[in-house]
């Protein structure tokens, strides 16, 4: 069944769309990740202009995290002082992105840096994750017996000043550190079209020291609000959300999502982290091939 | 489409029993405008017509008839890329002020066939002759490389077509030809150009409109993300949200 994209300009096949939206839904329901990293590149192998894949997958993101959040909030898992200054952070990090994604476009270097920015921390995340599912899973035994017990205080982010509580993170820290990760946070949103959550829930856990309860909910939240506030930015800069193609692909996604979540019940979360280890890795890999050998493609055209 | 051949040949009868000083074109297109709605995967235009002879008899020796389709043209900026650190990625990159965003020609013979390159460089004949007016700055060899990855480029997106075998002419008068459009053409207006060729001249030309435009739901949302943009994008995130709660609540309730 073909459909015309608006915004993208062409037609596509709308069961491909609908369906690469459901196994990204799974995966959020069964993992707890946005799957943004999924959606781009694979919507950009599809054949839809960069800028449109980026935007539109970050509409999508905003439609799968609001499900998730509700349900967090249900379970008071959301540390909303937290979350209000990571946002803050986000959506000045969303705004510098929204620049910086601007000037890469005009000096035609914005493609080699996505596929680079995705090959780095999609190695790296997938190469910790695999590990430490294949240790849980007793794959691999841990190194060196009995591993040193990590600091709950990183001491450089204890020497910072202005120290403010978060009761429901039990934490008593300044809020640079989170207003920094948030930062970071939501300019990879704009230039990667991905929520973050890959980064900012190991962020919050080993670097910020939250407890484990509410992090999976605050980086929703923070998800929530940066991929909202992305998709207007890129509404009124690059004007190349198209909606359609982020409906097509919410369809799959929402209903996706639910039946990921119920999976993710009768699996074993170490197994699917390790799948999911293998997919981030596949995905590296891929685009650490794109980036190497000699493309098919030498000349690229854009418009003025 | 029979209604209007059968048009063309009473014209072409009529034609006989006038008779002009010069060959005459009476060129015809199926499709004047082309609308772009939501199952929209491209169109395949006919391109028609009628070669008017002074006296009404067609010559002995035939002649040939060349027809382009040209899409609105655009600035753009052609990017080449090379190995850096073991790196694919943009290095060079060229300017053209005025790049067809479609062009596709079809001939009844190859075109190196029928006309000279003076000729063909004046009536934009074929992939090699397009006007793209490079930019400023560079040597020729390199804009002629730039020129020829912009072509091939297109080409491969179906966006720049040659086909040199794409005309029949019926008994010397009624011709017709297949141009493909495909989906991913910008909108706008476009030209259908008709030539007809001997002996390595252009005896007769004639342009017919074509416009392509989204209608619809398509053309509202592309108005929209244009004039609006900031109330398109609230609308965008309302529907995400709509979607994802609509969803979580519907399979609560099960």
């Amino acid at each position: 069944m073909d459909i015309y994209l608006p915004i993208a300009g062409l037609s596509v096949n709308a069961l491909v769309i609908v369906l690469l939206g459901g196994v990204v839904g799974l995966l959020t329901g069964m993992i707890g990740v946005g799957g943004g990293f999924l959606t781009t590149p694979i919507l950009i192998f599809y054949g839809i202009p960069p800028a449109v894949a980026v935007a539109s997958a970050t509409t999508q993101i905003t439609g799968t995290s609001v499900s998730g959040v509700l349900a967090h909030r249900r379970r008071r898992g959301v540390d909303y002082r937290m979350g209000a200054v990571i946002i803050a952070g986000g959506l000045a990090g969303a705004g510098l992105g929204g620049i910086i994604f601007r000037l890469l476009q005009k000096t035609g270097q914005i493609d080699t840096v996505i596929n680079m920015l995705y090959v780095l921390l999609l190695g790296s995340i997938g190469v910790l994750m695999a590990k430490e599912s294949a240790t849980a899973l007793e794959i691999i035994g841990p190194r060196g017996g009995q591993p040193p017990k990590p600091k709950r205080h990183n001491p450089l982010i204890a020497s910072l000043p202005m120290r403010w509580r978060f009761y429901a993170s039990g934490l008593y820290i300044s809020p640079l550190a989170p207003l920094l990760l948030g930062f970071v946070g939501g300019m990879l949103t704009v230039l990667l079209g991905v929520g973050g959550g890959f980064i900012m829930v190991p962020a919050m856990i080993y670097v910020l020291g939250m407890s484990a309860q509410v992090v999976v909910g605050t980086s929703l939240l923070q998800i929530l609000f940066v991929t909202a506030a992305t998709t207007l930015i890129h509404a009124t800069t690059t004007k190349s959300v198209d909606v359609v193609l982020a409906g097509l692909l919410l369809l799959g996604s929402v209903i996706g999502a639910q039946f990921g979540a119920r999976f993710a019940q009768k699996a074993k979360p170490e197994l699917l982290r390790m799948f999911l280890a293998i997919v981030i890795l596949g995905v590296a890999l891929r685009m650490a091939i794109g980036l190497g050998w000699r493309p098919e493609e030498i000349y690229t055209v854009q418009l003025l | 489409m029979r209604g209007a051949a059968r048009a063309l040949l009473l014209l072409a009868v009529a034609a006989l029993t006038l008779g002009a000083a010069k060959p005459r074109l009476v060129p015809d297109v199926s499709q004047s405008r082309i609308e772009i709605r939501y199952q929209f995967t491209g169109v395949e235009l006919l391109l028609f017509g009628a070669i008017l002879y002074p006296g009404g008899r067609a010559p002995a020796e035939q002649a040939d008839i060349v027809v382009v389709v040209k899409g609105p043209v655009q600035p753009l900026v052609v990017r080449e890329k090379q190995k850096v650190a073991g790196i694919w990625m943009n290095v060079e990159s060229a300017r053209f002020r005025s790049a067809p965003s479609f062009y596709a020609v079809a001939s009844s013979r190859p075109l190196p066939k029928l006309v000279d390159d003076r000729a063909a460089a004046i009536y934009e004949l074929g992939l090699r002759n397009l006007q793209l007016s490079p930019g400023p700055g560079s040597s020729p060899e390199v804009q002629r490389r730039f020129e020829s990855g912009l072509v091939e480029l297109m080409a491969r997106r179906g966006l720049y077509v040659e086909d040199p075998k794409g005309v029949q002419i019926t008994e010397g008068v009624l011709y017709r030809a297949h141009i493909a459009i495909p989906a991913r053409v910008p909108v706008g207006n476009y030209t259908a150009e008709t030539f007809l060729i001997k002996d390595g001249r252009v005896l007769a030309g004639a342009t017919r409109d074509i416009r392509i435009e989204k209608l619809g739901f398509e053309r509202w949302v592309a108005q929209a993300a244009n004039r609006w943009a900031l109330a398109y994008g609230i609308v965008a995130v309302g529907l995400s949200l709509l979607l994802g709660w609509g969803a979580a609540a519907l399979f609560r309730r099960r």
